[in-house]
C-alpha cells in the first residue's frame, strides 16, 4: 500500500464495519445483537396445544443463529457478492468449466410459479407442462449426442459418471460376465473419473497419453483384456484436443468385451459438429451447467443427464419420461440401475437448459461450438510466444500450456497476478499430464477484443516475471484479500464460527 | 440465435491469423464421415417466443394459484422471504464457480463458511460441509463414510421410517461397493438389536417419513456400544425446536435443506445437508470452507482439506462429488439469517400447531382416522386414513382445488386408503378448514 493510501485509510472501528474497497465484511454472527430480527411471521391463528416437552431442545442446547435486521442481511450479502469475480463481471477462462454467458431468460423461465411451485409428487396429470419439458429435453439431448435414450436423473457431472459406470456394470452382470473388474482411464482424465470407478466398485487402470496428447493406442490395446469392464474417455480431452483415432479406441475396447463411457465435460466444442454416439461411445453424460448455460452458482447446482445407446438404454436410472398418445408420464426402464437422487432430477436446471436449446436451434448450437473453438484457437495463437500450448496443433474449445517457463515464478504466481488485472485465472495444475498447467477456455460468448487484451496482459505478466518478479510473488494486491495461506487453514482447522 | 461475442468481421480476422480459410477447417481432426451431422431439432426461437411457449407449458400444469396442496413427503412448501431470491439471484453469486481462486471468490467462500457455521449451530454439530445434491444422496454418502470409518464392517441398518426414495438411492450407491442394507424396524429396541458386529451405522430419520417423532435419547450410546455409528436424518426446520441431533449423540447428521428457502421446483435443485464430528472430518466427503489469513494477516476463507477430494486424491478420494449445490447453500444461509433463532422457532412451532389443528379436525371427519388412531407425536406431517381409496379422495378433492396429500400407495401398494398430509406455517386456518371441508364433502358424498 502507498503511504498516501495508508494515511487516508479510515480506522477500522469507525468504518461502520465496512467501506467501499475494504476487505470482506464481518461475519453475520459478529454483527448480531440479541433481539434484532428480519422476517416476521403471522400470529398463530389456530388453537394451540403443548409441544412434546420431552423431545424439545434442553436449556443447555440453545438454538444459536445470528440476530440481524433485514437491511443487515441485504448489505451483508450484497457486499459479499462484490468480493466475487463472476461471468457477469469479468472474463473467467477457467478451463474445463465452460464459463459461458448465462442468459437471464433462463432465470425468468425457472422462476415461473407453475414450475417453481410445482411439487414433485403431484399426479402426472397435474404436471403435464413440466413433464413435457423433460420429455422434449430428453429427445433433444439424444438427438444432439446421437443416442437413443436419456435419463435426466443425475444431479451433476460426477453423478452422471457414476450412473454410466453403474450401467456398464449392470450390463455385464446381466450377461453373467463376472470376471470384469477394471475400468481404463486415460491419465489426462478429471479426478472425478477414477473416483467414480472406485465408487462403482471397480479398479482404475491408468492409460498413458501419447506425444500428440491423445490416448496411447498401443498402451490401450495392451490393457484391453477379458478383465476390462470399460473405458472412460473425455473427448475432446482435457488438453483440449479431439482424439483423432477415437473410432479405433472405442473399437479396441469393444473387441475385448468392454463398453465405452464418454465424459461429456467438453461437449461445448462439438455441438452440431460430431455426435459421440456416432463414434462408438455407448453411454455419456452432459453437464448442463457447462454446455447448456445453467449458472454454476459458486459450485453448483448442476445437472448431469445421461444418454445411452440401445444396448444400455434399458439400464438407465429412472424414472424417465415417456409420451403415450398425448399424455406424458414416468416410466422405470426395464433393467434400471435404480434411483440416483430423490424425485426426478434437478428440474430447475433442466428447464433452463431446455430454454437454451430451444432458443438456439440446430444452427445456433453449431455456431456455439464453432465460436468456442475459433476463440480458443485465436487465443492460443495470440499467446504462442508467452504461453505456447503444450501440443502444437489446432485445439478444440480450450488449450493447455505449461506454466513453468519463467524462472522464479510459478503457475500460481501467474494466476494470482491475473486477478490483479481483473481477470479470473485459468484452471491451474490440471491436467496432470502437463507440468504446472494453465488451462484456458475462453468460450463462445467472449469477443475478440477481450481475448486480445487478455493476451496482452499475459505478455505484461511475462515481462514482470523477468523485471519485477515481486509483483507476481506478492499478487494479488487488488483483491479484497491478499494471497491466502492454505497451509495454515489445514494446520489450524477452523471450519465454523467459534464464539 | 446464439450468445456470441464476435461478428463475421471478427471471425474473418481470427481465421486469417490462424491461416485458415473457413471455420470448418478447425475441425479436421474429426472423422470426416461423422462431421457436421444434420440435427433434427426445432428451429431457433427468440426470447419473446420462448417465453410464450413457457407460458403455454406452464398452463399445462394443473392447479394454478388457487390450488391448495398438502403434499410433502420430503419436499415442503414453506414461506420463502423475498430477500432470498433477490440476493441469491445476483450474478456475482450465480455466475461464479467453485472458488478455486479464493482471493477472487471471497463472496462464495465466506458464504459457505457462514452456511457451515449456521447449520452447525442448528444441528448442534461440529462440522458441516458445503453441501450434497440432496437429502437422499447425503444419506447414501453418510453410509459410505460410516463404512470407511468403521474398519471391517460391511453393512448398514436403515430404520423403517426412512424416505422410501432415499432407501432406493442408498441401494444404488451401496450395492456396487458390496455394502449390505438391512431393515431395522422402527421401535428403539428393534433398531438396537439390528446392529451387530458387521454394522457400520444405523440410519434413522426423525421426524420419519410419516411425520412421526421418535424419542432418540439413549440410542446413540446403545449403537456406540456395539461399535457402530449413528446417522440421523433430520428436517432442519424441526431441529429449531427439537433436541439437536448433536445433543442426541449423532456421529453423522444429514438433512434435506430444501425447507430452508428453496422452492420445491418439481424435485430439484435441493440441498443435501451433511454434518459430522470433528474427529471424523478427514473421512467426510464434499467441499469444506475454512478460515485462514492473507499475506497481511487479515482474515480470509479458502476451500480446505482438499486432499480428501477427487481432484487431488483421484481413485482414493472420499467421494467422486465435485459440483455441489452451492447456490442452494447460499439460499439456506440467507434464509437462516433472515429468520434468526426466534423466527425459525416460530416457523417450527407454527408448523407443529397447524399440522395438529388439521389432524384433529380431520380425525373428526366420519370414517377418517389420523396416524392409525394412535396418539403418536408428530411434527408437520401425518397419515390420514379414509373410507375412500386415497386416489379417489384426491380426485374428488381436486374438483374443489385441493390436493389433500400424497397417496401412500405410491410407495406402499397395500396402503390404498392412506394419505400423507403435510401442513406448514404458510397455510392459514381458513385454508386448513377448506381442506377439512373438501375431505368431509368427498368422503360424505360416497358414504351417503
Amino acid at each position: 500500500m502507498s503511504d498516501t493510501k495508508k494515511e487516508a485509510a479510515v480506522p477500522k472501528r469507525l468504518a461502520a464495519n465496512y467501506s467501499f474497497g475494504d476487505p470482506i465484511p464481518p461475519l453475520l454472527y459478529e454483527i448480531s445483537r440479541d433481539g434484532r430480527r428480519a422476517v416476521r411471521l403471522p400470529d398463530c391463528d389456530v388453537p394451540q396445544i403443548d409441544l412434546p416437552s420431552e423431545l424439545l431442545r434442553a436449556d443447555d442446547d440453545p438454538l444459536r443463529l445470528p440476530e440481524v435486521s433485514e437491511q443487515d442481511v441485504v448489505r451483508h450479502f450484497t457486499r459479499l457478492s462484490h468480493a466475487n469475480m463472476a461471468i457477469d463481471t469479468t472474463f473467467y477462462p477457467l478451463g474445463s468449466c465452460t464459463m459461458k454467458y448465462n442468459p437471464k431468460v433462463n432465470e425468468v423461465a425457472a422462476s415461473h410459479p407453475a414450475f417453481a411451485n410445482g411439487h414433485p409428487l403431484v399426479r402426472e396429470e397435474d404436471a403435464q407442462g413440466s413433464l413435457a419439458i423433460m420429455y422434449r429435453l430428453q429427445r433433444m439431448l439424444a438427438e444432439i449426442s446421437g443416442f437413443s435414450a436419456v435419463s435426466l436423473q443425475p444431479a451433476a457431472g460426477a453423478q452422471g459418471e457414476l450412473t454410466g459406470i453403474l450401467m456398464i456394470r449392470a450390463w455385464h452382470e446381466s450377461r453373467r460376465d463376472e470376471k470384469r473388474t477394471k475400468i481404463l482411464v486415460p491419465d489426462s482424465a478429471h479426478g472425478t473419473n477414477p473416483a467414480t470407478v472406485t465408487m462403482a466398485g471397480y479398479e482404475t487402470v491408468e492409460i498413458p497419453s501419447d506425444a500428440e496428447g491423445n490416448v496411447d493406442l498401443d498402451a490401450l490395446r495392451a490393457a484391453c483384456d477379458e478383465t476390462v469392464a470399460g473405458l472412460m474417455i473425455t473427448n475432446p480431452n482435457t488438453v483440449g484436443l479431439f482424439e483423432t483415432r477415437i473410432e479405433e479406441v472405442t473399437r479396441a475396447v469393444h473387441e475385448c468385451g468392454g463398453l465405452v463411457y464418454g465424459d461429456g465435460a467438453n461437449l461445448n466444442a462439438i455441438l452440431g459438429v460430431v455426435r459421440p454416439g456416432d463414434l462408438g461411445i455407448d453411454v455419456m453424460h452432459f453437464n448442463l451447467h457447462k454446455t447448456f448455460s445453467t449458472p454454476h452458482g459458486g459450485g453448483g447446482p448442476g445437472a448431469g443427464p445421461v444418454a445411452a445407446n440401445e444396448t444400455l438404454a434399458p439400464f438407465l436410472p429412472g424414472p424417465v419420461v415417456d409420451l403415450t398418445g398425448e399424455r406424458y408420464g414416468f416410466r422405470q426402464p426395464e433393467q434400471s440401475i435404480g434411483r440416483l437422487k430423490a424425485f426426478h432430477g434437478n428440474f430447475g436446471m433442466l428447464l433452463r437448459a431446455y430454454v437454451y436449446i430451444r432458443m438456439h436451434g440446430p444452427d445456433g448450437l453449431r455456431a456455439i461450438s464453432e465460436n468456442a473453438v475459433i476463440n480458443a484457437n485465436y487465443l492460443r495463437k495470440l499467446t504462442e510466444k508467452t504461453f505456447p500450448a503444450k501440443y502444437d496443433r489446432i485445439c478444440m474449445h480450450e488449450f493447455v500450456s505449461p506454466g513453468n517457463r519463467y524462472e522464479g515464478v510459478t503457475t500460481m504466481d501467474i494466476a494470482k497476478r491475473l486477478l490483479d488485472y481483473g481477470f479470473h485465472a485459468p484452471t491451474v495444475y490440471f491436467p496432470l499430464i502437463v507440468r504446472d498447467a494453465l488451462m484456458v477456455e475462453p468460450t463462445e460468448s467472449e469477443n475478440r477484443e477481450t481475448l486480445e487484451i487478455f493476451a496482452e496482459v499475459l505478455e505484461r505478466i511475462v515481462t514482470e516475471a523477468k523485471d519485477r518478479p515481486d509483483l507476481l510473488h506478492d499478487a494479488p494486491v487488488s483483491t479484497p484479500v491478499r494471497r491466502l495461506d492454505e497451509v495454515a487453514a489445514v494446520k489450524n482447522l477452523k471450519l465454523r464460527y467459534e464464539r | 440465435m446464439a450468445y456470441l461475442g464476435n461478428t463475421d468481421a471478427d471471425r474473418r480476422i481470427m481465421l486469417e491469423a490462424l491461416r485458415l480459410e473457413r471455420i470448418e477447417d478447425l475441425f479436421a481432426d474429426i472423422p470426416a464421415a461423422k462431421r457436421f451431422p444434420e440435427l433434427d431439432l426445432p428451429p431457433a426461437m427468440s426470447e419473446l417466443e420462448i417465453l410464450h411457449e413457457i407460458d403455454e407449458l406452464a398452463a399445462m400444469n394443473g392447479g394454478g394459484p388457487r390450488l391448495l396442496s398438502f403434499v410433502g413427503a420430503g419436499a415442503y412448501q414453506h414461506y420463502i422471504p423475498s430477500i432470498v431470491s433477490f440476493l441469491s439471484g445476483r450474478g456475482e453469486f450465480a455466475t461464479a464457480y467453485t472458488p478455486y481462486q479464493a482471493e477472487a471468490s471471497q463472496g462464495t467462500v465466506q458464504t459457505i463458511f457462514e452456511y457451515q457455521s449456521m447449520v452447525a449451530d442448528l444441528l448442534g454439530m461440529e462440522v458441516v460441509n458445503a453441501s450434497h445434491y440432496d437429502g437422499a444422496t447425503a444419506v447414501a454418502e453418510a453410509a459410505i463414510m460410516a463404512v470407511r470409518s468403521t474398519r471391517g464392517r460391511d453393512s448398514v441398518v436403515l430404520a423403517e421410517g426412512l424416505h422410501p426414495e432415499y432407501h432406493e438411492v442408498a441401494a444404488t450407491y451401496l450395492r456396487p461397493q458390496g455394502v449390505a442394507i438391512r431393515a431395522g424396524g422402527s421401535a428403539a429396541d428393534e433398531l438396537i438389536n439390528a446392529v451387530d458386529e458387521r454394522t457400520a451405522c444405523l440410519i434413522v430419520q426423525n421426524p420419519d417419513f410419516f411425520g412421526r417423532l421418535h424419542d432418540l435419547s439413549g440410542l446413540a450410546d446403545a449403537v456406540h456400544e456395539r461399535g457402530a455409528l449413528l446417522v440421523l436424518h433430520v428436517d432442519p426446520i424441526a431441529t429449531a425446536i427439537l433436541a439437536s441431533p448433536g445433543s442426541l449423540g449423532a456421529d453423522i447428521v444429514t438433512g434435506e435443506g430444501q425447507s430452508l428457502g428453496i422452492p420445491v421446483s418439481y424435485g430439484g435443485p435441493y440441498l443435501g445437508v451433511f454434518a459430522t464430528r470433528r474427529s471424523l472430518v478427514r473421512k467426510m466427503p464434499g467441499r469444506l470452507a475454512g478460515e485462514t489469513t492473507d499475506a497481511e494477516g487479515r482474515r480470509g476463507f479458502v476451500l480446505t482439506l482438499n486432499t480428501r477430494e477427487q481432484h487431488i486424491r483421484r481413485e482414493k478420494a472420499t467421494s467422486n462429488i465435485c459440483t455441489n449445490q452451492g447456490l442452494m447453500a447460499l439460499r439456506a444461509a440467507i434464509y437462516l439469517a433472515s429468520l434468526g433463532p426466534q423466527g425459525l422457532r416460530e416457523v417450527a412451532t407454527l408448523c407443529y400447531q397447524k399440522a395438529h389443528y388439521a389432524a384433529s379436525r380431520l380425525a373428526a371427519v366420519p370414517g377418517c382416522t389420523v396416524n392409525g388412531g394412535e396418539d403418536t407425536p408428530f411434527f408437520k406431517e401425518f397419515v390420514l386414513s379414509t373410507p375412500l381409496t386415497a386416489d379417489d379422495l384426491i380426485a374428488g378433492c381436486a374438483q374443489r382445488d385441493v390436493i389433500p396429500g400424497l397417496a401412500l400407495s405410491r410407495y406402499y401398494p397395500e396402503r390404498t386408503h392412506d394419505l400423507l398430509v403435510a401442513v406448514t406455517e404458510q397455510y392459514s386456518r381458513a385454508q386448513i378448514d377448506a381442506l377439512v371441508d373438501a375431505v368431509t364433502a368427498v368422503t360424505g358424498d360416497t358414504q351417503a
